[in-house]
């Protein structure tokens, strides 16, 4: 809805964004034929997990900190289990860290695959959603639901079931697949693979606003590989640090119109986290297939046009799938499926790539393994700044509009970061604003 | 015989306080929702589609708790424009994970988390949609089976009660031929006081339930927590157990209680 300002511009007003996980809501002010205070607003309500983290014991917060995003749980599980672990002084099996990787993929293929075909796609072709786009386009949603019923099958198989996997614990796992298991699910797996070069194609022909967005870039990087379940901290800008410097280089602000905490990279403008994070600072850790599919849909090695990040995330479906049934491939069974992960007094920090950028976490343990103190900092907290940066370069281009077709071009604008609304709410820090 | 052309019924998904899972299993639904697309007319679900359709609706699914003052008044509006209200998942029938606060200061959870509390406007209670609405039908499950959730579709669909068991995840168990993780490996198990609705899931996984689909209809919790102790648990660890997506449900609330170390100081001097 709009309605006029006294002093003769006008507000822009969308009471709930669509199609988002969570509940967010976005502002628009114009005065004089420009674009005045721009907000996401987040109304989503705090739910104040840091705070009744602390008294919990150190095994916890995989199984808490899950029920943050029922479309991610398995980001903050891992997040919280790398920097427990951290904490306990404790590095796990290669095999285990293996494992993980591939409940990880299983979740990615579910939130990108969810994202892409009922998300995203129907801003693109023209559609309330997924639901409303099956009419007119069976094949390309029934293609986009079997992908992610892969994903959660991979999840059920290796986690128990799809939101919030029971199978992960500090140290790894209650219960390893086997190999027969995991077998099973090489067909499924490898239509997905040609489902998601497919998808490529598909979403490689859309028609794509002209913007180049000029901000930096971050996310993890591995000692190998693309970087999914750990690595250090690489940017745009030259910078890499390691995790637990990631306090000393980002800070979290709290904003009046947002229930979820900005973030800034060294005192600097807005930051990215994401996909088109990932692949700018890691186009050369992706499979040959993966590099094969994203030329061929015309993207180089660096992309920064938000609204092709839809392209940019079916070749993350393309390198997961990819390296999911290299994974199965690769597996023995007789491997433990923990290690003990003892108490004691420390902090630690771990963080991970959600399917929507880096995932944070800090931990303060007593000697007992009580938690003192917790961080999270999640990816669509890190991606507000730049959301509004975004929706205020494309409103100044869009003012010509009638507020009908400005507000659904925002709205579409936004979902180029595939916000995790339920995630970025309720988080921290107070030390943060004692400056 | 003739046949009445009638209108889909109109199904709604409301959002409140909650993670988001319990309305994703409904898009989860992958081999179903076409076909369920075609059953009810999708009329407001703001996560899938833009389109809203005006109430009333037949079935409103309603996840997450009631955690602010806007959303007190939200739900009442719910419930005047819906016919059936169903809540989903444990944030809104018992309050979820964000209960926690119920036992806590809230004034010290906003500051812990915010820097500026005055921006927020918060309860101090989490509570389920029945603590404001009437509610016709309560699916557990943190989060809820995908199949249980069909069930209740269908039997609004078809006007007629859902069948879901409300014993303990046990008789599943013993069903599902899984071996008793509590007699034979002495792990914890919350599964003789939990509902049913997972498929005794952690068992199959070597694991102890931890009571994510709540009080089964006749939990006997005390003779629970002696179990849980002999197997080993301190007092703060038993209270710990009760205190997580359930906290505030009744049986679980009451048992936390009785095992608060404050508690136990207090009953000693």
């Amino acid at each position: 809805m709009s309605h006029k300002l006294t002093d003769g511009g006008q507000v822009l007003h969308v009471g709930t964004l669509s199609r988002v996980e969570g509940e967010g809501g976005m502002h628009l002010e114009i005065h004089d034929g420009h674009v005045g205070a721009v907000e996401l607003r987040i109304f989503e309500p705090p739910r104040f997990y840091e705070a009744f983290l602390r008294g919990r014991s150190w095994t916890e917060p995989p199984d808490i900190t899950a029920r943050i995003c029922g479309i991610c749980p398995v980001a903050y599980q891992f997040s919280a289990c790398n920097a427990l672990e951290d904490a306990c002084g404790v590095s796990v099996p290669d095999t285990i860290r293996t494992m993980r990787r591939l409940l990880y993929c299983g979740e990615w293929i579910e939130s990108h695959a969810l994202h892409i075909y009922l998300l995203h796609a129907p801003d693109f072709l023209g559609y309330p959603g997924g639901i409303e786009m099956a009419k007119d386009h069976p094949a390309a949603v029934e293609q986009g639901l079997r992908l992610k019923k892969v994903g959660n099958e991979l999840m059920t198989l290796v986690g128990g079931r799809s939101v919030h996997p029971i199978n992960v614990k500090l140290g790894g796992f209650y219960r390893m697949p086997t190999v027969a298991e995991l077998g099973g699910l090489r067909p499924a797996l490898e239509r997905g693979l040609e489902d998601a070069l497919a998808t490529v194609r598909l979403v490689s022909t859309f028609d794509f606003p002209d913007l180049e967005q000029p901000y930096t870039y971050l996310s993890l990087r591995p000692e190998q590989g693309y970087p999914i379940e750990s690595g250090s901290v690489v940017t745009t800008a030259g910078t890499a640090f390691d995790v637990r410097d990631f306090p000393e280089h980002i800070t979290e602000h709290h904003v009046a119109h947002s229930n979820a905490l900005h973030a800034s990279l060294d005192g600097g403008g807005p930051y990215v986290v994401g996909p088109l994070a990932r692949y700018t600072l890691n186009f050369d850790r992706l499979s040959p297939l993966a590099q094969q599919a994203a030329r061929e849909a015309g993207l180089g090695e660096t992309c920064r046009n938000p609204f092709r990040s839809i392209i940019v995330r079916s070749v993350e479906l393309v390198e997961v799938f990819s390296e999911a049934l290299r994974i199965i491939d690769a597996w023995r069974d007789g491997t433990a499926p923990s290690v003990p992960v003892p108490a004691r007094a420390g902090e630690g920090f771990g963080a991970t790539e959600a399917p929507r950028g880096v995932l944070f976490h800090r931990y303060r343990l007593d000697d007992d393994g009580t938690i003192l103190d917790a961080q999270i900092v999640p990816p669509t907290s890190q991606n507000q700044p730049s959301i509004e940066a975004d929706m205020r370069t494309l409103a100044e281009s869009w003012l010509e509009l009638s507020d009908h077709d400005l507000s659904h071009r925002c709205e579409a604008a936004i979902r180029n970061y595939d916000p995790c609304i339920s995630c970025a709410t309720h988080f921290l820090d107070l030390t943060v604003e004692r400056t | 015989m003739t046949i009445q052309t009638q209108a889909l019924p109109k199904l709604a998904v409301w959002k409140f306080a909650s993670c988001d899972g319990c309305q994703l299993t409904l898009l989860n639904c992958e081999d179903e929702l076409m076909a369920l697309a075609g059953e009810v007319q999708i009329a407001y679900f703001p996560e899938a589609t833009r389109a809203v359709v005006e109430g009333p609706y037949d079935v409103s699914l309603v996840e997450g708790s009631v955690t602010t003052p806007e959303e007190i008044e939200r739900i009442g509006q719910v419930r005047e424009m819906s016919r059936n209200v169903v809540t989903i998942g444990a944030c809104a029938t018992s309050g979820g994970i964000q209960a926690l606060r119920n036992f806590g200061d809230i004034a010290e959870f906003r500051s812990v988390v915010y820097a500026h509390p005055e921006y927020l406007s918060t309860l101090a209670r989490s509570t389920p949609i029945s603590a404001h609405v009437d509610v016709d039908f309560e699916l557990r499950g943190c989060p809820i089976n995908k199949h249980q959730l069909l069930e209740v579709l269908a039997a609004y669909i078809q006007r007629r009660k859902p069948r879901i068991p409300t014993y303990s995840v046990c008789v599943e168990c013993k069903r599902r031929g899984a071996v008793c993780v509590a007699v034979a490996n002495g792990t914890p198990c919350l599964g003789p006081v939990t509902q049913a609705g997972c498929g005794a899931l952690c068992p199959a996984f070597a694991r102890g339930c931890y009571g994510c689909f709540g009080p089964q209809d006749s939990p006997n919790t005390a003779a629970m927590s002696d179990r849980l102790i002999s197997l080993g648990m301190a007092d703060d660890e038993v209270m710990r157990i009760y205190r997580t997506f359930n906290a505030a449900s009744e049986p679980f609330r009451r048992e936390s209680e009785r095992h608060e170390p404050a508690r136990d100081e207090e009953a000693l001097t």
